[in-house]
């Protein structure tokens, strides 16, 4: 464990999950979620929780995110009320 | 209504021969190593379920770059239906299996009643059956999310 490597990427999971939820356009904020849980499967990687940081990088960062799109895309772009 | 097709060619984003000649050559990779994560899943990190994200996340792909009909020709609809209840079965039936011969639910040693083998043994080619079963039922219901979600559940034309 490297103390540095870890801030890093706590920063940017902070700053990530922060973006997610302020950004107002839909597809942006999901694909900044894509980046939330790459970075989070990299914190995983590097605090020894390979299984984990496994499960993150194909469920969180791969399958959940095109899911996300795909859901978006039936979507409209604004609401009519 | 314009059907997406119609619509992404409108605005000029037809399919790209750069993004599918990589796909055609990635997915044999990506497909073999979720094969290698769901049989050494009991070794090493990984196991069913990442493997089945894999092998599903792999036909996924082929459905992203290409079309929907192109998943559907190569892991068709009753394939799907087939292996995503074949490894649920094989997950719950082994586990009745073993509380049918006289041990508890998933107790794998118990299965030395059925086979003559070593119950050590058995524990570890038994969590390897699991494995499997839980890595097919994942990869098609994985791929069936992905059709019906995309397609709006009609399985016609895909993102």
């Amino acid at each position: 464990m490297i103390w540095q490597v870890d801030l890093l990427i706590l920063v940017l999971v902070v700053i990530c999950a922060l973006a997610t939820i302020t950004t107002k356009d839909l597809l942006g904020a999901s694909v900044i979620f894509g980046v939330y849980s790459f970075m989070m499967c990299l914190l995983w990687a590097e605090m020894g929780a390979v299984d984990v940081a496994f499960t993150e990088a194909t469920v969180g960062a791969g399958v959940s995110t095109i899911l996300f799109i795909a859901a978006i895309l039936r979507t409209t772009r604004r609401s009519k009320d | 209504m314009k059907t997406l097709q119609q619509r992404y060619e409108g605005r000029g984003l037809g399919h790209d021969l750069i993004i599918q000649t990589s796909v055609r050559l990635m997915v044999p990779f990506i497909q073999l190593f979720g094969l290698y994560v769901i049989v050494h899943g009991h070794y090493s990190p990984g196991g069913g379920f990442q493997g089945g994200v894999l092998l599903g996340a792999s036909f996924i792909l082929l459905a992203l770059a290409f079309d929907i009909k192109m998943s559907m020709r190569h892991f068709s609809e009753r394939i799907n239906l087939v292996l995503g209840n074949t490894g649920a079965l094989l997950f719950v039936g082994t586990g009745v299996l073993c509380a049918l011969v006289g041990g508890l639910f998933l107790d794998y040693s118990a299965l030395t009643a059925l086979f003559p083998m070593d119950a050590i043994e058995w524990r570890s080619f038994g969590i390897f059956i699991v494995e499997v079963g839980v890595g097919l039922a994942v990869a098609s219901i994985m791929l069936s999310l992905y059709w019906d979600l995309s397609s709006n559940g009609d399985l016609e034309e895909g993102l």
